[in-house]
């Protein structure tokens, strides 16, 4: 008896199963992530249940987990854009920073006093600033063939350090006792709060992006572009479609929303640019844009729960003395099941025992040298 | 009847692959000192049944005898051991590597320091016998197709197979390279070895074969001895009816150039000149052949034409307009359209739709688009109108087109293409792997461009589909035109082959073929 295993490709994925799987991976994720926590020496289940109770057992909870929700769901669609013409934006983060430094320089060189126009301003400055930064990427991997996953991931340093440059330097508020951070806003650049929470009204901006770039990717011409370009750039430029210029355009694109969501977190809910401001957004966004099959509507749905992981994360270091670390553990752990999910979406495994054994051959394998 | 004890005999071998049944009760044998054909068209169960053989696959049902004791292959380790091999269309060799290299590829029990000189002696001693000349030290890429082939099947006989098992040795060869390996087979049959020699060219199989087992749509449909019977016969048994390849072909007098190269020259995907200083034009009402053995520059000429790759020098006229390294999209919309060998890889987008595929040429004009948007409803209908009229079998427009047959597929791409009524098509082995009604469905299509008033250039490595289908014919070799016949079916085929091999119609026409 032997036994063989064979993987073969699913023509079709039966209904079940399209529900099972997700279901499963999350299951697999939250056990080996309650491995994890029984290690840390605290219980899984009642960590878990802090992490629910925290973001989604009162109003509080769940206005925190929206506000963690919008620059997720902003930076998710902005790389989504990129990542459905398989461009791999990583940069993000770095996107984010160089729409906030751009939402401060607005703040510190050109106020005004109407909001309309200082809204207008912040909005087109960060959009600017963060579509240059994904531009540069875009344009070296269109113009010199350079690997944008190595540019944009170097970009957010330069980023990073240039914000710092701004904090630590020339925009530090005299008045922050030392801290790293610029002055805080004026009231003409904040975005209005809602409903008493910190929901801020990036929140509108973080439910239109979705469906305005959902309607483009179905029903534009663009859009199908973008889509033939990503499942087979071969197919496009034999359709006379310009993959060079798209690659530009689209990087521009989603670094520009990107920045727009570091300008909403700062116009709406920090009201100053500070050291390490964005907490990783712009990198928890890839994870959100592939659970969310890179669907637009689906990834407000998925930044919300991510929300609660990080709403329910920051409680556990308080309440369960956790490091940060172990929550993005508990983030990665659930990326890592879900998409190996995909294998089994998109393949089937066989184990067949076969009977029989094997003849004895005729003769021994050829051997000249012996 | 006093019938040699066969080397390898197969019972009743059923393989089912997801509910298709690829063979179906199948008995098959080889003996020794023969040539045994196995014939049938593309999907017809042949390579299926001989990966069997060779252990790559296991049958669901049935036996295989050698030597008259019954075997279990779990691996083409284990069919070796017992004297069979395969060559396979694609060869299983390490570019990268030597031919000795390649020789002792997977043995087992190999001594610590290899004794390289043993294991060439035995190649050139092989190769002389057999008349399959290499250089056991060169590099498996430096060597041309048909070296591989030679190569391939030396690997074989290294491994002392009684048996080989050819998968369409003949459709990467040119026809004298392929003459030279029938007296190969011959001189291996002689020395008793078994051939099984996998075809569906006819011609071939009554020259080389003593007997003939027919498979049609994984069913056996008989074993016949070549000697006694016809190619009509076969031809018959093969299909299922009596369909020859005929086509009719009205004369017409052609039109004004429609596309024009002078001097074209591009590069390859690897840097190399693939495209030397080609002049041509195919006119309106007319068919223009390129001949040559893949790998020639065919492609690279097609997507210098279409404005796919770019020209390094010369020029491309479109109705005259000079559109040299025009942008993709200025060759389309010029009424240039193209059908690229590579189906799935560069003609189709495989995980988007039926419906999204027919626009791809298309989708920036009206009605299926308008302004910026996509308009659904018109490409729904533009989508159903097609697969009627190409009569596309797909269980609806929303199928994904990675599901779809070559043959559909093909069919799909074709009535893309030629739904605008272009000025010229271009298409790369239009026909290739296609079963003999989609491949006739394929030829009426262009024979249909043709008589409309447009132009077709088309690109074949089937010399008997060229000659029948073209009103000229240009034949390549390496990067070059080596002339262009008028009237290709009065030529002989070996002068094509001659000039397939890189002799200039000029050198032919200075000194023509003794015959």
């Amino acid at each position: 008896m032997r036994m063989t295993v064979r993987i073969e490709p699913r023509l079709s994925v039966p209904p079940g199963l399209k529900l099972l799987i997700p279901l499963l991976s999350l299951g697999a994720a939250l056990f080996s992530g309650g491995i994890f926590l029984y290690f840390l020496g605290v219980s899984p289940l009642k960590a878990y249940s802090v992490i629910l109770k925290s973001s989604l057992g009162d109003s509080y909870g769940i206005s925190e987990t929206i506000v963690k929700a919008i620059p997720l769901t902003m930076a998710a669609i902005a790389v989504m854009l990129s990542f459905t013409m398989l461009i791999w934006n990583i940069g993000a983060e770095g996107q984010i920073f160089m729409g906030a430094i751009a939402t401060a320089a607005t703040v510190r060189y050109f106020s005004v006093d109407s909001r309309p126009a200082m809204y207008l301003l912040m909005f087109l400055a960060a959009g600017a600033a963060g579509g240059v930064w994904g531009a540069i990427a875009g344009y070296f991997r269109a113009k010199w063939n350079v690997n944008e996953i190595i540019t944009t991931l170097m970009l957010n340093y330069v980023a990073m350090n240039l914000l710092n440059y701004f904090v630590f330097g020339p925009w530090r508020d005299p008045s922050s006792l030392g801290f790293p951070m610029t002055a805080v806003f004026p009231d003409s650049a904040r975005l209005p709060f809602l409903w008493g929470t910190r929901i801020h009204t990036g929140l509108f901006l973080a439910l239109l992006l979705p469906l305005l770039f959902w309607g483009i990717l179905r029903y534009t011409r663009w859009g199908y572009e973008i889509r033939v370009m990503g499942e087979n750039p071969r197919a496009a430029s034999f359709a006379g479609m310009s993959y060079l210029k798209n690659v530009v355009l689209v990087m521009f694109l989603s670094g520009a929303i990107a920045g727009i969501a570091g300008m909403g977190e700062l116009a709406g809910l920090q009201g100053r640019l500070q050291h390490g401001f964005s907490g990783g957004y712009g990198y928890t966004a890839i994870i959100v844009a592939w659970l969310a099959r890179l669907h637009p509507l689906a990834i407000v749905l998925v930044s919300f729960l991510m929300g609660i992981l990080l709403v329910g994360g920051e409680t556990l270091q308080i309440v369960m003395r956790l490091p940060l670390s172990s929550v993005m553990v508990l983030q990665g752990l659930i990326l890592f099941f879900v998409l190996g999910g995909e294998f089994f979406r998109k393949f089937r495994i066989r184990i067949r025992f076969l009977k029989g054994a094997p003849t004895e051959p005729l003769r021994e394998e050829s051997q000249p040298w012996k | 009847m006093d019938l040699p004890q066969p080397l390898v005999r197969m019972e009743n071998i059923t393989k089912r692959f997801a509910g298709v049944t690829a063979n179906s009760s199948i008995d098959f044998d080889v003996r020794p000192g023969e040539v045994h054909a196995l014939l049938g068209e593309n999907g017809a169960g042949k390579s299926t049944l001989m990966n069997i053989l060779y252990g790559l696959y296991r049958p669901d049902e049935g036996t295989i005898f050698a030597n008259g004791r019954k075997r279990v292959f779990f691996s083409p380790r284990d069919a070796l051991a017992a004297g069979i091999g395969m060559v396979h269309q694609h060869f299983m060799l390490i570019q990268s590597q030597t031919v000795w290299e390649n020789m002792i590829l997977g043995l087992k029990d190999l001594p610590f320091i290899i004794p390289k000189k043993t294991i060439r002696e035995r190649i050139l001693e092989l190769s002389s016998r057999y008349g399959l000349e290499v250089q056991p030290d060169a590099s498996v890429w430096q060597l041309s197709i048909g070296e591989q082939q030679r190569v391939a099947i030396l690997q074989m006989l290294f491994r002392q197979a009684k048996i080989l098992i050819l998968d369409e040795p003949t459709a990467v060869l040119i026809p004298q390279e392929a003459e030279r390996l029938f007296e190969t087979i011959r001189q291996m049959t002689a020395e008793g070895h078994g051939v099984v020699f996998i075809s569906h060219k006819l011609d071939e199989v009554m020259k080389l074969s003593s007997r003939v087992t027919i498979l049609r749509k994984g069913a056996l449909v008989g074993t016949v001895e070549t000697a006694e019977t016809t190619k009509e016969e076969l031809a018959e048994m093969m299909v299922g009816r009596k369909l020859l390849f005929r086509i009719d072909r009205p004369d017409l007098a052609p039109g004004r150039d429609v596309l024009a190269c002078k001097c074209l020259t591009a590069r390859g995907d690897r840097g190399f000149l693939a495209v030397k200083s080609v002049s041509l034009a195919v006119r309106e009402r007319e068919i223009l052949g390129i001949a040559g053995v893949a790998g020639n520059g065919q492609q690279e000429l097609c997507e210098a034409l279409t404005g796919l790759r770019k020209a390094e020098s010369g020029t491309v006229l479109v109705d005259g307009r000079d559109l040299t390294n025009a942008s993709p999209k200025v060759f389309i919309d010029s009424g240039v359209h193209y059908i690229p060998a590579d189906r799935r890889g560069t003609g189709m987008v495989p995980n988007m739709n039926v419906s999204e595929n027919a626009i791809l040429k298309r989708y920036w004009n009206r009605p299926v688009s308008k302004g910026w948007f996509i308009q659904w409803k018109e490409v729904f209908s533009f989508a159903r109108d097609l697969i009627a009229r190409f009569s596309v079998s797909t269980p609806s427009i929303d199928t994904p087109v990675r599901n779809l047959s070559g043959g559909n597929l093909q069919k799909l791409m074709l009535g893309r293409e030629l739904s605008d009524s272009p000025r010229v098509l271009l298409a790369v082995h239009p026909t290739w792997g296609l079963d003999v009604s989609a491949a006739g469905f394929v030829r009426e299509q262009l024979l249909c461009q043709r008589e409309r008033g447009g132009a077709v250039l088309l690109v074949s490595e089937d010399l008997e589909e060229l000659i029948t289908m073209s009103d000229r014919l240009a034949v390549m070799c390496k990067g070059e035109i080596m002339g262009i016949l008028d009237r290709p079916s009065e030529v002989p085929v070996e002068a094509i082959g001659l000039m397939m091999a890189g002799t200039p119609l000029e050198d032919l026409q200075r000194e023509p073929l003794s015959s």
